[in-house]
């Protein structure tokens, strides 16, 4: 098909065809295996078609790309409007990368409700891109939104014992949260009469909006109050280490590989898009939050007993380490913000996934029940070993770049900050390899364990591509950032004389 | 011809009059057929053909409501006015009734109710009620409001054997009269502070002079007569007895289409009357309405009692609306009460399929694993449980979302947070049932049977009308604006010389 005719049509493409999959799945018979290669097939299609953004996206350029801009309902003026930049385009592929390794480790895990199953993934998978392709606010808050029910099922019905009030928290936190986001986009479309993305935030750079000075900050802190739920941010991160212990292991993957992200993700577009000079402001308590996070979410991880409440809390401490770079307003802390939720994405879902391995072996999650793993099972322990060094920040892998980023950007506005923040590269080596050492290392205690059959195909499938693009990323992060850094570049553009400053100069 | 005698020709209806009440008068002749053919029909025949007979006429009635959209104007000496509100209203009410006798076929046949009356009452409550959404005289206002309570204090009490829907008639009975009686107060008040029944009147005079002190009270009691009708905090305590009492598929009903009409009225009377003391009134009555019934609700284990405070909270939603701009909040109001109309019909027909022989399976623990056993009614209710909730893509979104912008619009800034805060806090209770459903494993048996058809037809009209609100709503909406636009900016017509004056 010629290029240019594909353009308008792909984020369409790319956003619908797992709906359509889903669709068409729930009209299938009930025969599992039909079910799941169906599934890995439309969401290797969607993974494919994703990657023409990548491929045929103009670098350097700033602005939106691949845009569609049609109106949908009239009044009020809603538009179905997408487009992507620098930011969401690599979100959209993680999205897409991470759905079929999803449906690879959910082979043989999930054995009932099949089909629903994969529906709801499927379903997830669409809501979640499109969280990232909308630039009409009505449209994000319509896929924000939507995210919420098939992640809240797939907790709910197909996770382990506390599910049901896992979900249950997990749905209440996002909710209440995210309808102060919703008031405040409705305050916008009042004074705006638009919900275009573009068409706001170049209202609110022009001062156009009357009372808009007034009502900012109340605004930002509506946003803000969605996201910091979502990343989750320090005082709001409890229904986290539930939804993750209790959550099949796909939906684990996908929450903490992506749903987290959508937090940060709006940090960046519309806390730092629209709302500039509140987000200097506020950076201050924000970041301190974000500091709280690494440090708590790294001591916290480090004594717990359960290896997927670590791996949880885990993220509260990576994920600060995005907010953090995020509310520098640097070049590089931005793009460093970038790349940790990416490499974040690739190494905590493959961490998830091998959690889950275990625990479709032994039910339990139980680091104590563990231990001489390296011996019954080389080829997981070595797999383990790699994800575990990726998400550590050993240098040549993802995390390292992402965090060393960060932390660069972060010293040239705040050195204080830097180097408090620098001490969670210490804890996460601490609890990751601490963990690491009494699951895999010694003699195997239990002797249930001696038996424990390694990685089957399907797993082989789902970990490995994980701990290539960890691999390929910490190599070659010019691949990524070359598209991430002018979009960072231009996301900054009205903090630039606050960035001097800042540097110094 | 002499000049008196064309002033008795003026008074005296024309042919238009009459076409601009028919879809009343349709919907009467068919009551009145009903009552007629049931005792010439053996008990076993009489359901059926009653109830299709009352289908019937609801269809007719639809037509009639046509026919009634073509002639707008005033009627009867300007008792009546056909605009396209009242239409909205009427088709909104009709299409409610008839997908309540749809969904009481089966509902009557398994509870062993002598369906006689039944359908008749429904065809005379709507009567009513659309008539109250076409009167702009408060007089009739009041009668219509009694042919519509009246109706339903006895539908409330069908289920004749069981004490529960007994006491939730009775109780209905007396707090309504208690009610209604707060309403006629109100106009008679009225009466005394302008000379006039009639809202156009009333307005123009209210508007010409400095406003009596007693028509600011007036207001305030009629607001609580329609306050107890829209079941509004404080108001609201009758709610939970007599929605579980009475029979489900009436439920329905009394949650949806006389609420319709009660805030058809109210919309008349706040922005045409337009007195602005009515504001906090309004304010502090949403906000409680919303804060009460959503917290009460958190705690229910009844499916009809938790689904009847979940309609009080969504009569605070309603009301936020009261309290904005009176374009906006119109619109937002119709938009609302069809969602609204679509989803909670739409549940309460799932909820009296499953409530079985003398409605024992109402509590929430009776729907523990009916994602498993029916999957598709389980999946149904979901979609309509989403809506109440106000999930994107569904109906109930589109409604908060136009009310809560309009709020915003009109600068009502912590009412609209009270307004979103509960809506977060409300998925909560609705969320229960949906986990019940999917998340637990069911530890008695609950028998299901598969819907009829013509249950099938009302979910089915329910769920598409769920659907087409929450992914197209431009057209409706888009119809509304026009009718609010044009129900806001119509100047009162100067009291024409055919008008009974009371005075």
């Amino acid at each position: 098909m010629n290029i240019d005719s594909l353009s308008p049509a792909i984020l369409t493409l790319v956003t619908f065809v797992p709906l359509a999959g889903a669709m068409l799945l729930s009209l299938l018979p009930r025969r599992d295996r039909e079910i799941r290669i169906f599934a890995l097939v439309v969401s290797l299609l969607t993974f494919f078609l994703s990657l023409h953004l990548p491929v045929y996206f103009r670098r350097p350029g700033s602005g939106f790309q691949f845009e569609i801009d049609r109106p949908w309902i009239s009044t009020p003026n809603i538009h179905y409007h997408m487009g992507v930049d620098g930011i969401s385009l690599w979100l959209i592929v993680l999205t897409t990368f991470l759905t079929p390794l999803c449906v690879l480790i959910s082979w043989h895990s999930v054995h009932e409700r099949v089909k629903e199953f994969f529906i709801l993934l499927l379903l997830l998978e669409t809501a979640l891109i499109g969280v990232f392709t909308s630039l009409d606010l009505f449209l994000f808050y319509f896929f924000w939104e939507a995210t919420l029910i098939p992640m809240a099922l797939l907790i709910g019905i197909f996770g382990h014992e506390h599910k049901v009030y896992a979900a249950v928290k997990f749905f209440m936190y996002t909710m209440i949260a995210s309808v102060f986001m919703l008031a405040a986009i409705l305050w916008l479309y009042a004074h705006t009469g638009t919900f275009d993305y573009v068409a706001t935030r170049d209202l609110i750079t022009n001062g156009a909006i009357p009372k808009f000075p007034a009502a900012a900050q109340w605004l930002f802190l509506g946003f803000f109050l969605a996201f910091a739920v979502k990343v989750p941010l320090v005082p709001f991160h409890t229904w986290l280490p539930d939804a993750h212990v209790e959550a099949p292991t796909a939906g684990s993957v996908l929450l903490a590989g992506v749903l987290l992200k959508m937090g940060t993700y709006g940090m960046l577009r519309f806390n730092l898009g629209l709302f500039p000079e509140q987000s200097r402001q506020n950076a201050w308590w924000i970041m301190i939050l974000a500091l709280i996070g690494i440090v708590y979410g790294a001591l916290v991880a480090m004594v717990q007993p359960n290896m997927k409440k670590l791996i949880a809390y885990s993220s509260v401490s990576h994920l600060g380490f995005v907010v953090l770079g995020i509310f520098s307003f640097t070049q590089a802390g931005l793009n460093g913000a970038m790349f940790v939720m990416l490499a974040h994405g690739i190494s905590t879902g493959a961490l998830f996934m091998l959690a889950g391995i275990l625990h479709e072996r032994r039910h339990t999650y139980e680091i104590m029940e563990f231990g001489g793993l390296a011996s019954p099972m080389p080829i997981y322990a070595a797999s383990y070993l790699f994800i575990v060094l990726a998400s550590i920040g050993l240098p040549l892998l993802n995390g390292f770049i992402g965090e060393f980023l960060v932390l660069s950007g972060t010293f040239q506005a705040r050195p204080v900050y830097a180097i408090l923040g620098a001490t969670g590269v210490i804890w996460s080596a601490i609890y990751l390899l601490w963990m690491y050492q009494r699951v895999f290392f010694g003699k195997v205690t239990h002797e249930v364990n001696n038996s424990l059959s390694d990685l089957s195909s399907a797993e082989k499938w789902a970990v490995w591509p994980c701990a290539v693009a960890a691999l390929v990323m910490g190599v070659a992060p010019i691949l990524w950032l070359a598209a991430i850094d002018p979009a960072v570049h231009s996301a900054l553009t009205p903090f630039v004389h606050v960035a001097s400053r800042m540097v110094g100069p | 011809m002499t000049m008196p005698t064309v002033a008795l020709l003026q008074t005296l209806p024309q042919a238009a009059d009459y076409t601009r009440i028919l879809p009343e008068i349709v919907l009467s002749l068919f009551g009145l057929a009903v009552m007629l053919l049931e005792p010439l029909l053996d008990e076993e025949n009489n359901q059926k053909v009653l109830g299709l007979l009352a289908l019937v006429g609801t269809l007719f009635a639809l037509a009639a409501t046509w026919c009634m959209a073509q002639s707008p104007g005033l009627a009867f000496w300007s008792m009546v006015q056909v605009d396209g509100f009242s239409v909205f209203f009427h088709v909104l009410i009709i299409v409610i009734a008839a997908v309540v006798i749809l969904s009481s076929y089966e509902y009557m046949a398994v509870q062993r109710i002598r369906a006689g009356e039944y359908y008749a009452l429904i065809l005379f409550g709507t009567v009513g009620m659309t008539l109250m959404s076409s009167a702009v005289e408060l007089v009739l206002i009041f009668i219509a409001l009694e042919i519509s309570s009246i109706s339903s204090y006895i539908l409330a009490g069908f289920r004749r054997n069981s004490a529960a829907s007994t006491e939730s008639s009775l109780k209905y009975f007396l707090l309504g009269s208690f009610a209604t009686a707060f309403f006629l107060y109100g106009v008679a008040l009225m009466f005394g502070a302008t000379g006039a029944t009639n809202i156009g009147q009333i307005s123009h005079i209210l508007q010409a002079g400095p406003i009596p002190l007693l028509a600011y009270v007036a207001v305030a009691f009629m607001f609580v007569g329609l306050g107890f009708k829209v079941a509004a905090a404080p108001f609201h305590i009758w709610t939970p007895d007599v929605y579980e009492g009475a029979p489900a598929p009436i439920v329905g009903l009394m949650s949806t289409a006389p609420k319709a009409a009660a805030f058809a009225v109210l919309l008349r009377i706040v922005f045409v009357i337009d007195v602005h003391a009515l504001f906090w009134i309004i304010w502090i009555s949403a906000a409680l309405s919303m804060t009460l019934g959503n917290i009460s609700a958190l705690v229910q284990s009844n499916v009809k009692r938790l689904l009847a405070y979940s309609s009080i909270a969504h009569a605070g939603y309603i009301l936020v609306a009261f309290a904005a701009d009176p374009a906006l909040g119109t619109s937002a109001v119709m938009f609302y009460a069809a969602s609204y109309a679509a989803m909670n019909l739409g549940a309460f027909a799932v909820v009296s399929h499953f409530a079985n022989v003398g409605e024992r399976y109402v509590s929430l623990e009776d729907y523990q694993g009916l994602g498993r056993s029916s999957p598709l009614l389980a999946a149904t209710l979901t979609i309509f449980l989403l809506s109440l909730i106000g999930i994107p893509m569904t109906g109930g979104f589109f409604a908060k979302f136009y009310v809560f912008s309009a709020a915003i619009k009109s600068n009502l800034i912590w009412l609209t947070i009270i307004g979103v805060l509960n809506s977060g806090i409300g998925a909560y209770y609705y969320l229960r049932i949906i986990v019940m459903m999917y998340m637990r494993e069911a530890h008695k048996r609950v028998p299901t049977t598969p819907p009829p058809f013509a249950l099938r037809l009302a979910l089915a009209a329910c769920m598409a009308a769920t659907l087409y609100l929450g992914l197209s709503p431009n057209r409706i909406l888009q119809y509304s604006q026009n009718s609010a636009q044009e129900l806001v900016r119509k100047t009162p017509p100067e009291a024409p010389a055919s008008t009974v004056s009371l005075r």
